[in-house]
């Protein structure tokens, strides 16, 4: 480390920059790890204390809430269904819309893709209370369907999709038709194989999407059964080192993913092979 | 009936372009048919026509006595080489052989059977678990022919499928390409823009152009016998020597020269083509000949220089005969080799 700081200028910055965002997190890991009176009496710790594994299964069996239906594990549960199913859904859908606008004979399919992508400037944020209300007729609300579903539905991804199918050349399909391949099977064999790495970053993209949301999962959840972590964290009662350790503990599955599947994760948005 | 019969086929593009014209043509079982042509006059769209890549706008195409106008491309049982070869890049070699067994739904047993009889057949037999992208030009070349060959289809297309190769190599597989198709005996139609893999390769011969076959036959027939000044200058390398004429009377008078008894009755302004070929040096020749450049090939010499008002004037003798730069040569024409065209519309007269 010596060596990179005195040689490198710019492994410096990056270092820096390191620093800053890890520093934060790291007060926070430390100071999780001390009795609730050091923390209140003087702040923030830099080092680590002895608590550590009493203030963390105190959290995980922590039973929260207003009406305590609910421990820290159960939300761990609810937010993994939730950001995988979002996740799923997506990267399915986006993949099928985009094979179906970049394949198929669909008139207008640039302008139908478009109009997909405006979606974008229309976050679920805006249209929360159509949405919810269809929910509601589909009898949907309290349930993982409900918190699934209306943020299942991703242009971003259909986009991504989109441009590499252009990007493969028309006469991979021909020859895939030559040799047999029906409709089904050159989506199987070919569009999903080849976009293997692509599919893995925008499952990695759309699990932290789907973790991270906050504002819909409250909204159609009123049961404390369906906490997510991201409502936990803000709902939790107890005392400062627990909600500390909660809030480490929130970050570890999104970091785990990324970890775990970097490496394709890389591949697929910068799509070298 | 023919095994491929093209009736009156015509493809005329969404965007308006006729790519092609009402052509017919027959194509016999086992016949390696070749489409010559330049640049955009329609090889690959009729091509793809017989392969079931484009709709047919007007016309009839018959396969093996089914009319194949309406039938799918996957079941058609046609085998088609692509100029980039577009193999299946996430696909070992094997499996890229395999795909159109397995489609076809053949038990595992024999789609190794025939696979491997492919591979060796084409030597990639040490490549069957490698990737395309590990392969050279060559090997890629050799995989997307046993791709074709492996499934035994009723016909194969190649489109340019040696454009991508260097010249040395593409010499080479021309030579395989041609003894494969004999040793397995399928029907073949091969598109190219080379004169010479096309007068090499062919049974038989198309020399296309606008979207129209200007003339059908042997390769021989076609250098022999061109119909027209079209066919004529696109046939035979170096490219036959055009000279401005006119013709009355049975006499051709050209570039200070005159040709008597032509046989033709045609009168009027003319176009005389004379292969660099079919010229010889003599003592009082009807041609003279101040040369600019020359050219040796080691077997031959290409000697290209000015006749009165005509420049890059080609003419080919042997690499033994010694000729300089700024000499005058005397040429006859041999045993009448030389070819009258109309000027108004190329079609040849004599
Ligand atoms: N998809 C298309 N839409 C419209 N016009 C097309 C299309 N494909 C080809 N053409 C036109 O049809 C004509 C014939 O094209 P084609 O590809 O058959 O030529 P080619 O003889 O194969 O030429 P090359 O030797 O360059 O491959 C060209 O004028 C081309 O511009
Ligand atoms: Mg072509």
């Amino acid at each position: 480390m010596i060596r990179y700081f005195s040689s490198n200028f710019s492994h410096l910055i990056l270092l820096i920059g390191i620093f800053i965002m890890i520093i934060p997190v790291w007060l926070i890991f430390a100071s999780s790890t001390h009795t609730a009176l050091i923390i209140n009496t003087q702040g923030l710790q830099f080092f680590l204390g002895d608590k550590f594994l009493e203030n963390y299964t105190k959290v995980l069996l922590y039973e929260g809430g207003f009406f305590k239906e609910i421990t820290a594990l159960k939300m761990f549960l609810n937010s993994f269904l939730m950001a995988t199913g979002v996740a799923f859904l997506s990267v399915i859908s986006s993949l099928m819309t985009a094979y179906v606008l970049v394949y198929f004979r669909v008139k207008y399919a640039t302008l139908l893709f478009w109009i997909i992508f405006i979606t974008i400037l229309v976050p679920l944020e805006l249209r929360i209370f159509p949405t919810y209300s269809v929910m509601s007729t589909l009898n949907l609300v309290n349930s993982y369907w409900g918190l699934i579903i209306p943020i299942s539905a991703s242009a971003i991804a259909t986009l991504f999709f989109r441009q590499f199918y252009k990007t493969i050349p028309d006469e991979l399909l021909e020859s895939a038709k030559l040799d047999g391949a029906n409709t089904w099977r050159f989506f199987i064999d070919f569009l999903v194989p080849l976009s293997k790495t692509m599919i893995v970053a925008m499952f990695i993209f759309m699990f932290v999407f789907g973790y991270n949301q906050y504002l819909w999962p409250i909204l159609v959840t009123s049961s404390e059964q369906y906490w997510t972590v991201v409502m936990g964290l803000k709902m939790m009662s107890g005392s400062i080192v627990n909600k500390f350790a909660f809030v480490i503990m929130s970050m570890i599955p999104p970091v785990l993913i990324i970890i775990v599947l970097q490496k394709y994760f890389i591949k697929g948005i910068f799509q070298d092979k | 009936m023919s095994f491929l019969e093209l009736n009156k086929v015509t493809k005329i593009y969404p965007n308006g372009t006729k790519a092609v014209h009402e052509t017919s043509m027959n194509v016999e079982n086992g016949e390696f048919m070749v489409f010559v042509g330049p640049s955009g006059c329609g090889k690959s769209t009729l091509l793809r026509m017989i392969a079931g890549l484009e709709d047919i706008t007007e016309g009839y195409i018959n396969l093996d006595g089914i009319l194949i106008n309406k039938v799918d491309p996957s079941e058609r049982d046609v085998a088609m080489v692509f100029q980039n070869y577009a193999l299946y890049p996430h696909m070992n070699v094997y499996n890229n052989l395999a795909y159109g067994l397995k489609n076809r739904g053949i038990s595992k047993e024999d789609i190794e059977k025939k696979v491997n009889e492919a591979a060796k057949l084409l030597q990639i037999s040490e490549y069957l678990q490698r990737k395309p992208s590990m392969l050279s030009g060559g090997q890629r070349q050799r995989v997307a022919m046993g791709r074709a060959i492996v499934r035994n289809p009723k016909i194969f297309l190649f489109d340019e499928p040696l454009s991508n190769l260097d010249a040395k190599l593409r010499i080479q597989m021309r030579l395989e390409i041609k003894k494969l198709q004999q040793k397995v005996g399928v029907t073949s139609i091969f598109v190219t823009h080379d004169q010479v893999e096309a007068m090499t390769l062919a049974d038989r011969l198309a020399v296309i152009n606008n979207g129209l076959i200007e003339q059908l036959g042997t390769p021989i027939e076609i250098y022999n016998n061109p119909k027209s000044m079209f066919v004529a200058g696109f046939i035979g390398s170096p490219q036959m020597n055009f000279l401005e004429g006119e013709l009355k009377n049975k006499t051709l008078t050209s570039e200070g020269f005159e040709i008597n008894n032509v046989t033709s009755d045609f009168n009027g302004p003319v176009i005389l083509g004379i292969r660099p070929e079919h010229m010889s040096q003599t003592d009082k020749g009807l041609i003279n000949l101040s040369v600019d450049l020359v050219e040796q090939l080691g077997s031959d010499n290409l000697i290209y220089g000015e006749i009165k008002n005509k420049k890059d004037f080609c003419f080919r003798c042997p690499g033994s005969q010694i000729i300089k730069k700024g000499s005058k040569l005397s040429l006859n024409i041999n045993d009448n080799n030389y070819y009258v065209f109309d000027k108004s519309n190329g079609n040849r007269v004599n």
